[in-house]
């Protein structure tokens, strides 16, 4: 099978301009995968939602390419293989849980019994079914944000967009929602994913593009990305106190307090070291964990003022 | 999408729009039948006696086609600028973007909707007339043919004033400032011969006249226009809405970024 057979989505030379000449997006290109769990990270402003409104077909492209499963994106074909959660709650407040459900099986041309049997599902599996009655502006935050997961599922989709889904939603309900949009995945759904949880890209994700300024920095593995990170900073818990001078501390550890200390490593460089001199010195180590997660670290490389110099600088970006 | 999903996406839009009426019945059915018994009760039963009769009939007989066609015209017109604006305002409009219901059927399901409002309230309209007049009806057809075009001529038009309008001043903007002196001047309440020349010649510019001229001629059998010259106006202005409706919305004008 060649590759573009292969791929869920393809954009290629995407250009946005909007009124006003702000320029959102300045031909960007990557694809996705079938059965991929892809990562499009950016600042907030950096074209993500740009990208995905074109690929679902709320935005009008200025130029270039964006295909669906060979589609060209905004068709009708396209459409129908979309399932998009968007940044903002777009449902009527004033409908109930169901209905919203219920009404958009039927903008897709679902018979109204199957859609009923399909929302109790989803409404079950996301735990909603007790809701199904309330009006959309009777749910919490959290609330809200899995309705609009089920809205988007209830044509089952093969691409699943997700615009930071768990945006303002608490821990318990954000593992839940993972859990569940990991098992789709496993299923065979593919997802793009935006998020400002970087942990969460990390953990989910197997490939990976960061846009910022409307141009793609990155589009690689995102083992093979987070192998790029030159340095990593840990935190060591110790047993016993330390002290911040030369005797009481391995060279190279920040004193942060009496027990903890952090220490940075270079890329390829072992921990055993930093154990071994610590054992010298009668410290026993209780716990070690990294400060930064190594997405973080790269993302904030990438697209903070440091990461742009660099760009300029040596104009490369990462690729796989 | 095929015909049959078709069919059941216009359904699905119908549906909501009809249920989004009877929802707030005390806004989309309740004034028209209010503000239609105090004006059968005033022209009908205070003043329409001391009035004399219109080309051979009552003041009241008169009034009641052109006071039907206004409840249904303004229905169907609010009925879809204001459900249409505010799926744009929470942006659930986006529901329908993002589906794969092609343009001409959002035009379809939204304008249907404003149908069935304005055909609804137009029948509580009839039906409250029942209480001050006998029904005269001279040619069933043509009241049919006249009453459903222009709910869908007014129902199109008030898609056009939700797709174009960005506040909500936007959508009452057009039905006072240009449907109501419309209405009022489209010779609801008198008989344009009754005008002078120079004001009866400026009166055929005014579509509603040949409106309420064709829906009243369906009723009582008098006209002041030509009927069938009504009908081609009404005609001409469905088609080109329609038309104009699903190229904006196609293009995505104020819909799409």
């Amino acid at each position: 099978m060649s590759e573009t057979a292969e791929a869920a989505l393809e954009i290629t030379d995407l250009r946005k301009t909007y009124p006003g000449g702000v320029v959102a997006l300045d031909g960007i290109s990557f694809s996705v995968l079938k059965g991929d769990f892809f990562a499009l990270l950016g600042p907030n402003g950096a074209g993500k939602s740009t990208t995905m409104g074109i690929v679902s077909g709320l935005v009008v492209r200025g130029s270039g390419l964006a295909r669906v499963f060979g589609h060209d994106a905004g068709s009708v074909e396209a459409k129908s293989c979309i399932g998009l959660v968007p940044q903002e709650f777009n449902f009527s407040i004033f409908e109930k849980v169901e209905d919203i459900l219920v009404q958009q099986a039927g903008y897709f041309g679902m018979p109204r019994r199957y859609a009923l049997g399909r929302s109790e599902t989803l409404l079950k599996k996301l735990g909603l079914w007790e809701k199904r009655h309330a009006q959309g502006l009777k749910l919490s935050g959290g609330m809200k944000r899995k309705l609009l997961i089920a809205r988007a599922l209830m044509h089952e989709p093969r691409l699943l967009v997700l615009d930071e889904p768990t945006a303002g939603v608490d821990v318990e309900t954000r593992r839940s929602m993972w859990e569940f949009i990991t098992t789709l995945n496993k299923a065979g759904t593919t997802i793009i994913l935006s998020t400002h949880y970087l942990e969460e890209a990390e953990q989910l994700c197997k490939n990976i593009a960061i846009i910022d300024n409307g141009t793609i920095l990155a589009d690689t593995n995102m083992r093979d990305f987070l192998r790029t990170v030159a340095r990593e900073t840990y935190v060591l818990d110790i047993e016993q106190k330390v002290t911040d001078d030369a005797s009481g501390r391995p060279s190279g550890a920040v004193v942060v307090d009496e027990h903890t200390l952090e220490v940075t490593v270079a890329k390829g460089e072992g921990l055993n070291t930093i154990f071994k001199s610590l054992d010298k010195k009668g410290l026993t180590v209780l716990g070690c964990r990294a400060k930064q997660n190594r997405l973080e670290q790269l993302f904030v490389g990438m697209t903070g003022e440091n990461g742009k110099e660099a760009k300029t600088g040596s104009g490369d970006k990462v690729s796989a | 999408m095929r015909a049959a999903q078709q069919w059941r996406a216009f359904l699905t839009l119908l549906g909501k729009e009809v249920g989004r009426v009877f929802r707030i019945w005390t806004q989309t059915l309740l004034p028209s039948a209010i503000t239609m018994t105090l004006y059968f009760v005033i022209f009908g039963s205070f003043i329409g006696d001391r009035i004399q009769d219109m080309q051979g009939h009552s003041y009241v007989a008169f009034i009641v086609p052109g006071l039907i066609m206004m409840a249904v015209l303004t229905n169907s017109y609010a009925n879809v600028s204001s459900s249409f604006f505010g799926n744009k305002f929470q942006k659930s409009i986006e529901e329908l973007l993002v589906s794969p219901m092609p343009s001409w059927l959002i035009v379809a399901g939204y304008t249907a909707g404003g149908m069935a409002r304005g055909l609804i309230v137009g029948a509580i309209v009839t039906a409250i007339s029942l209480f001050f007049v006998p029904l005269q009806v001279h040619a069933w057809s043509v009241i049919v043919v006249f009453v459903v075009l222009t709910s869908a001529v007014f129902s199109l038009a008030g898609l056009l004033n939700g797709i174009y309008a960005r506040k909500f001043d936007d959508v009452s903007i057009v039905p006072t400032f240009v449907l109501t002196p419309l209405t009022y001047l489209g010779g609801v309440f008198y008989s344009v011969t009754l005008l002078p020349l120079v004001w009866q010649q400026i009166s055929r510019l005014n579509p509603i006249l040949y409106m309420v001229n064709g829906f009243r001629y369906g009723f009582l059998g008098i006209s002041d226009v030509p009927v069938a010259g009504g009908l081609m106006i009404l005609i001409t202005l469905c088609l080109g809405l329609l038309v104009l409706d699903v190229y904006l919305i196609e293009k995505g004008v104020r819909l799409k970024s």
